[in-house]
């Protein structure tokens, strides 16, 4: 009935936009030379508060963003990404004050002609080779970077955990001391078993399955990713790490980690944020939220996409030795 | 030739219509509505995002007793995203914005009576009607329509068990896009052969106006990529309902072990960008060759290096038939691959520069005439450069990374080819709606309507950029969760109210449409003072188009502001109709 209700007002709106135009000239219709003045000079104005927009949202809104990478592998990815800012950010107030100004600076006016200007092969060289130069070098770097983290093959000693997702949770498994992961299969999936690790393998006696992920400071992670259901994305922004679990294979995606997650809460701008936080969170009375490497799912699943996460913990390599020495294999744990 | 006089019933001329002019009326008013379906949508579902969970009576009365005390549950989030995204992508931008204008204009700007076929033209129409309706029964469904994303990616979409939308929802999904596509098809071959065809003496290809040039390529990358999209809805079709595993494997779902065995979603992935990406140029083409020629026009210009617009409008559809793979970074896909997309994407970045670089050189030095329709314009160039711009980090697999699926994405390609190609359709209609319906829009409205519009896509998608450089992730039905992006709400305010104001502009838009078709100021011929054909042809619509034969065509489409060495112009005025021949001794432009 509320829906009538709104319809109803929608046709009042309706009918009164139709007395409103009985009032407007309907008979105004084309541009004349005081239209063309009018928007030439509101071009001029919006261009003003577009920029002055623009240059709050990158001041004011710098505080939101991720905050530096926690892996090495991403501090290229960041380098990257902000020569790529920054000259988006340049073209972006030239060319846009180009367009702005030219409008209004040409508005017409009845004794003005028009240029008749049909081309020029040096203008239009010039716009074609300058991208194209601009591009060789962010392709280049951005190539040399891509290929930097994806391969996953000359890595020594690398930690191997398995990420499994399902709907609407995380799990993960440590390969052991034998640093190889049993075979999974959703076939295996029974009880406790809920990762589906094969039990007869070998390789899987000495796996372990946790609650929630811990990484050695300085050690290179290989992440394996399987999906139990449907697809997911195994995001982990702060490390600029992000890969798709997908059923039916096995995706993975590898970095170091950087700062502890102590050292990550000790970051400027991680303060900073924090602070901006904490700010929202006690005005609304909720408790102080402190820092926490996440994973997060960024790949839409169900219902309940919005709430699949799973804690990572960085810390120093005899403590993470500590904590993983502590965890029981899965051999103990199914028999 | 002599003109035809059928004798015309209600049903003839105003539905089952075979006339080019009429059908496009008709493409267009359709897309107009599933238009207010789709924008309503986001509203709804920003003020989920802005007060998550909060109770809204609008809610409660559109959304059904399902949605408890007002308060929008999570599957109808996904459901509203989802529909969102597919109406305006395919419904709106594909069907109402190239539907419309390249029915309309093709015949006209060529110079030939009608369509190739002008019952395939009507039956293109009457299958996109169909596929319409289906997609508006899919909202009342009880469980819910399709909520997979627009994406619909397995599998996900194929198991009824993994959320209440991939139920009859998906169903009707498919269905509807199925027929959507054959509608498309149909549509696409019939301007292909028309502009290939029946030119008019004297319009060589390279005296088109570039609406001509980018309708065409807009048809044949239609041509190319749809049918692809359309098997890989068959194969879901079949992985749904006849258990097949094109799409799926090794799948544990509601405490059981589901047979499929050795599929890939990734294969489903490959297809639908197949299509998904050269999509994102059907939606643009047509606004930026709308855009080529409001611009002209309005600037008493001709377009700056026409030939170079060309040349781009072909290099753009060559290139985005080879760059679908940037969808796909990070789908577990042959790194190697990924290197590959991010170097064919990037090309893209050539061509898009040449044309932004070109609107603004034709702006240069003109005696811009700024009527609402050049206002769209001027706009759709300026959310082009600013959306576009922000290709350059998505293209690059390195930065794809950490920003793939985060609201960074929403930002970019809402700018560059939503509000892109929305300003170009509204620029379109205002332009031509002489030429539709005999009357002009009331150009105070127009204003009004371009400021607010403007300045609400700026507002809602500018900051959102911020959003996902936070990393927050798209279609999350609440952050709440997450008491890392609890700085995000702010700004999240900020941007639903922003998005209000869209969508609220646009019932500026509609009272104008509407009261201008009736109470409009008559038109006159040839009223933005135009080169092109259409300006020639009575403004009363007749069958045939030109009463008596079609004119011939002695030059190309812009000649404005054309002078001679004394600087006088050389006709009399700034503009010549393609159909003035050559003055004794000059030079063909």
């Amino acid at each position: 009935m509320l829906a009538l209700f709104y319809i109803f007002i929608a046709v009042a709106i309706g009918v009164s936009f139709w007395q409103i135009t009985r009032i407007l000239n309907f008979r105004s219709v084309i541009a004349t030379d005081k239209d063309n003045n009018t928007q030439g000079k509101l071009f001029l104005v919006f261009m003003a508060v577009f920029y002055a927009m623009m240059i709050y949202c990158l001041i004011a809104l710098n505080v939101i963003m991720l905050p530096e990478s926690a892996s090495i592998e991403g501090e290229h990815e960041d380098n990257l990404f902000n020569i790529t800012y920054w000259l988006i950010g340049v073209v972006q107030f030239l060319v846009q004050f180009l367009i702005y100004y030219f409008t209004f600076k040409y508005r017409g006016k009845k004794e003005n002609k028009a240029l008749f200007y049909t081309d020029s092969h040096k203008l239009e060289m010039i716009w074609t080779l300058t991208p194209a130069v601009v591009l060789v070098v962010l392709i280049s770097y951005g190539l040399w970077q891509w290929n930097n983290v994806m391969d996953l093959s000359n890595a020594e000693n690398p930690l191997v955990i398995e990420v499994y997702s399902k709907q609407f949770k995380w799990e993960a498994r440590y390969a052991g001391n034998d640093n190889a992961l049993g075979r999974g299969n959703v076939n295996f999936i029974k009880g406790i078993n809920t990762m589906g690790v094969d039990m007869t393998d070998l390789n899987a006696q000495d796996d372990k399955q946790v609650t929630e992920i811990h990484l050695p400071k300085g050690r290179k992670v290989i992440f394996k990713f399987r999906s139990q259901d449907v697809l997911h994305s195994a995001y982990m922004p702060h490390f600029r790490a992000q890969m798709n679990c997908v059923p039916g294979m096995v995706t993975q995606f590898g970095f170091t980690p950087k700062f502890t997650t102590e050292e990550m809460r000790q970051n400027e701008e991680t303060i900073a944020k924090v602070a901006g936080i904490n700010k929202i969170r006690k005005a609304k009375g909720e408790d102080p939220y402190k820092f926490d490497y996440l994973l997060l799912c960024n790949k839409i699943c169900g219902a309940s996409h919005y709430s699949m996460q799973m804690k990572i913990v960085v810390e120093e390599e005899d403590t993470f030795n500590e904590w993983l020495a502590e965890q029981p294999t899965l051999a103990e744990v199914i028999k | 030739m002599s003109e035809h006089h059928h004798k015309e019933t209600f049903v003839t001329k105003y539905i089952f219509s075979q006339d080019h002019k009429m059908i496009s009326k008709q493409f267009l008013v359709t897309g107009i509505f599933m238009g207010v379906i789709g924008v309503f949508m986001s509203m709804l579902f920003r003020l989920q995002i802005a007060w998550p969970e909060k109770s809204f009576t609008i809610i409660e009365a559109f959304l059904g007793p399902h949605q408890t005390d007002g308060v929008m549950s999570p599957d109808m989030y996904l459901a509203l995203v989802t529909i969102h995204g597919t109406i305006m992508v395919f419904f709106v931008l594909t069907a109402g914005l190239s539907g419309t204008f390249s029915n309309l204009l093709i015949p006209l700007q060529i110079g030939a009576r009608d369509m190739a076929s002008g019952f395939i033209n009507m039956l293109s129409y009457w299958l996109f009607f169909l596929s319409s309706i289906i997609m508006v029964i899919s909202l009342f469904v009880e469980a819910g329509p399709a909520s997979a994303g627009w994406t619909i990616y397995p599998p996900l979409s194929a198991l009824p068990q993994a959320m209440s939308g991939s139920g009859l929802g998906m169903t009707l999904w498919l269905v509807s896009m199925a027929i959507f596509v054959a509608s498309s098809l149909i549509g696409s071959l019939n301007y292909i052969v028309t502009i290939l065809n029946l030119r008019t003496k004297g319009m060589k290809m390279t005296r088109m106006p570039l609406t001509m040039w980018a309708f065409l390529i807009t048809a044949v990358i239609g041509v190319v990529s749809f049918p692809v999209l359309l098997s890989a809805a068959l194969l879901l079709i079949f992985d749904r309902s006849f258990g097949t595993s094109f799409y799926l494997s090794d799948i544990f779902i509601s405490g059981e072990v589901l047979h499929y065995q050795g599929g890939s979603p990734i294969l489903f992935e490959h297809l639908f960008w197949f299509l998904g990406h050269p999509e994102v140029y059907i939606v643009l083409l047509p606004a930026l060759g709308i855009t080529s020629e409001i611009i002209a026009t309005n600037s008493r210009k001709p377009i700056f290096g026409y030939r170079a617009m060309i040349g781009s409008i072909i290099a753009i559809a060559f290139l985005s038939t080879i760059v679908w793979g940037h969808h796909m970074f990070i789908t577990g896909m042959n790194p190697f691959l990924g290197s590959v997309f991010t170097f064919t994407t990037l090309l893209i970045a050539i061509p898009s520069a040449v044309k932004a670089f070109n609107y603004i050189t034709t702006l240069w030095k003109g005696n811009l005439q700024l009527n609402p329709a050049m206002l769209f314009s001027i706009g759709l160039v300026s959310t082009f450069v600013t959306g576009g711009l922000t290709g350059l980090v998505l293209g690059d697999s390195a930065l794809d990374i950490n920003v793939h699926d985060t609201y960074f994405v929403v930002a970019h390609f809402h700018l560059v080819m939503g509000v892109s190609a929305i300003l170009g359709m509204f620029a379109g209609v205002y332009h031509w709606f002489p030429k539709m319906y005999g009357r002009m829009m009331n150009k105070t409205l127009g204003y009004w309507h371009f400021w607010l519009t403007l300045t609400a896509a700026y507002g809602v998608f500018f900051p959102m950029h911020f959003i996902g450089l936070a990393g927050l992730p798209r279609r999350y039905y609440t952050n709440t969760n997450f008491p890392l992006f609890d700085d995000l709400s702010d700004v999240n305010v900020v941007i639903t109210m922003f998005a209000i104001l869209g969508g609220l502009a646009q019932l500026l838009f509609l009272a104008n449409f509407f009261i201008s078709i009736y109470r409009g100021n008559k038109a006159t011929q040839n009223p933005w003072k135009s080169n092109t054909l259409e300006w020639t042809t009575p403004v009363e619509h007749i069958h045939g188009n030109w009463p008596g034969k079609i004119p011939e065509v002695h030059r190309w489409a812009y000649d404005y502001s054309k002078v001679d060495a004394n600087g006088e112009y050389i006709h009399g005025e700034d503009f010549v109709l393609q159909t003035t021949p050559l003055k004794d001794g000059e030079e063909p432009s």
